[in-house]
């Protein structure tokens, strides 16, 4: 009796949680018209001047989508290197005390809500703002991209430091042997062997970038900015633009934009996840082979 | 003595930096937040955070903040608990051989929807329904909060419940059916039991979203400042809170909350990823 109940336990949430989601997903496709089509993006600008910023773009997604993806590089620009740098030096460089103190710290550092990272980034700019009384860089992309950049080096320490770790000892061992120094068996080994592994989850922290709200709400997204100059600007992204447009919106035509901006985010970020599980598998594939011809 | 080239001298100066940069800032954050937050704690002390929200007395604590919080993520951990722990064992386990894939393919899928987008469809979808079935009100509850929160992190707490639930299966379900047990007695008596340190430390990550996660309850809970006492009435949690009063003055105690709400969040997150990975720890060795 119990094991019957359990059975039907466990059938239930199933088709409770995937008829839910499902339902919720089919609910936004159907109410978003043609997110992908030309006017959605563009609106009434033409495409080739409004791609080389020559003509502005009013009625459509593109500032928005443009503004995330100038966060995204930014961001990207910081976090990569300081994240693999902190999870080579986590799995070849720190001992056990220093590993066990650091390693607790990502672990905090990626535990911590977005929103106390946005106000982190929040705090820099008002403590920029007070000693040079208010000159110098505020709300833009740029303080934007340093806070996110925090949030995802955790993963991408974790990470790299998993992938590190993976090595082969053989594999690790053979360059040291022939008299490479560690640096450059890390350069010329180690690195390129979980180059894919690496950049598997880089793209995973890419769309946690894409999809973030409450930082960039709290350091420079705007609703109304166009594309900025510089990236010490403010600027749109498309998060904000759908959580602005969720209790803001005046008329019909906007709410159809913000559906056809959240299947545009929605699939962003499907699309990267799935890059990234191809890359994951296609190394396990290769693995696996290497591993029947030995 | 080894002639350093270049790129050795780059790679070593990326991971140097890269680490001191990375753990300066980890501390940074809080030093930062007590830091801006001293000028408004010396004018009310410690009073910021055991104290009630009420501006005419010129009192500004987080305690209806701190209370809404706990309201909205015990609820939606506890949903999210059930309706987790059923579907791990169903993609791991009882379900049936063709539906298992699509299982796991669908959680993948639910865990890169953003945020937003969940808060997004909550508008449109859980409140008109809250509203209807409530007694009162527009809709904008803790209820609906919680709903919504509850699936968005069940995608995580599912992963963490499947992967445990899979390592202790594979070691434990040849010797159950070989007693004569079934696959689901094999679950339900060895492999959960064997799997709870990996189901306690998802329970913990799952609060720590929860907790942390700010665009549902900004967008769904209504954020009026009071404690709720019904599911159908609204409130604000420490995160949206930081949301909303960033937008006014600079010098005002409410504006001073914010790094109250920005501290005691570091600090419950911070427990709660300290908890998680000792009890996660405990199942390797």
């Amino acid at each position: 009796m119990k094991i019957k109940l359990f059975k039907l336990f466990s059938y239930l949430s199933f088709f409770i949680y995937s008829s839910v989601l499902v339902s919720f997903i089919c609910w936004l496709l159907i109410k978003a018209e043609s997110p992908f089509s030309k006017s959605s993006i563009f609106g009434n600008a033409d495409l080739v001047k409004a791609i080389l910023l020559k003509e502005p773009v009013f009625e459509g997604l593109f500032p928005a989508a443009a503004g995330t993806f100038l966060i995204i590089v930014t961001s990207m620009i910081i976090a990569i290197p300081a994240g693999t740098g902190t999870g080579i030096f986590l799995s070849e460089y720190a001992n056990k005390k220093t590993y066990r103190f650091l390693s607790v710290s990502t672990d905090i550092l990626a535990g911590l809500p977005s929103i106390v990272t946005g106000l982190f980034g929040f705090s820099i700019i008002l403590l920029i703002h007070k000693i040079f009384e208010g000159k110098g860089p505020g709300f833009s992309i740029a303080a934007s991209a340093f806070s996110l950049s925090f949030l995802v080096l955790p993963y991408i320490a974790k990470s790299t430091e998993e992938a590190m770790k993976s090595t082969d000892k053989e594999l690790r061992l053979t360059a040291l042997l022939l008299g490479a120094s560690k640096t450059e068996n890390i350069r010329l080994v180690l690195i390129p062997k979980n180059l894919s592994q690496i950049l598997s989850k880089i793209l995973l922290s890419v769309a946690r970038c894409a999809e973030d709200t409450s930082v960039i709400m709290l350091t420079g997204a705007v609703a109304n900015a166009g594309i900025p100059g510089n990236i010490f600007g403010k600027y749109e992204a498309l998060p904000f633009f759908i959580y602005y447009t969720s209790s803001q919106y005046s008329s019909e035509k906007e709410l159809v934009m913000a559906y056809n901006a959240s299947v545009l985010l929605v699939s962003i970020c499907c699309f990267l996840f799935v890059l990234s599980f191809l890359i994951r598998k296609a190394v396990f594939y290769r693995q696996k082979k290497n591993e029947n011809k030995n | 003595m080894k002639i350093q080239t270049k790129s050795d001298l780059l790679l070593k100066f990326t991971i140097y930096s890269g680490t001191i940069c990375a753990f300066s800032v980890i501390f940074s954050i809080l030093i930062l937040l007590v830091f801006l937050g001293i000028p408004f704690f010396k004018q009310s002390g410690f009073s910021f955070f055991f104290d009630t929200w009420n501006p005419l007395q010129g009192k500004y604590g987080i305690l209806p903040m701190i209370y809404t919080t706990f309201l909205i993520a015990l609820p939606s951990v506890f949903t999210a608990f059930f309706l987790s722990l059923g579907f791990a064992c169903f993609a791991a386990s009882t379900g049936h051989r063709f539906l298992k894939k699509p299982a796991i393919a669908l959680i993948r899928t639910a865990s890169s929807i953003p945020t937003v987008v969940y808060a997004f469809i909550g508008v449109f979808l859980i409140i008109p329904f809250i509203r209807n079935i409530g007694p009162s009100g527009s809709g904008y509850s803790i209820l609906s909060a919680s709903l919504m929160l509850a699936l968005l992190i069940s995608p995580t707490m599912i992963f963490f419940f499947y992967d445990s639930i899979i390592e202790s299966e594979t070691s434990l379900v040849k010797g159950g059916l070989a007693l004569g047990a079934t696959r689901t007695e094999t679950l339900l008596y060895l492999v959960i039991p064997n799997a709870k340190n990996g189901i306690y430390a998802g329970v913990f990550l799952g609060m720590g979203r929860a907790i942390g996660d700010t665009m549902i309850s900004l967008m769904l809970a209504g954020n009026s400042i009071s404690y709720p006492l019904s599911p159908f009435e609204s409130g604000r949690t420490l995160t949206a809170h930081i949301g909303l009063v960033m937008a006014s003055d600079y010098d005002s105690p409410e504006f001073g909350s914010i790094f109250a709400c920005g501290i005691l969040l570091y600090l419950i997150t911070a427990v709660l990823s300290i908890v998680s990975k000792i009890i996660y720890k405990k199942t390797g060795a």
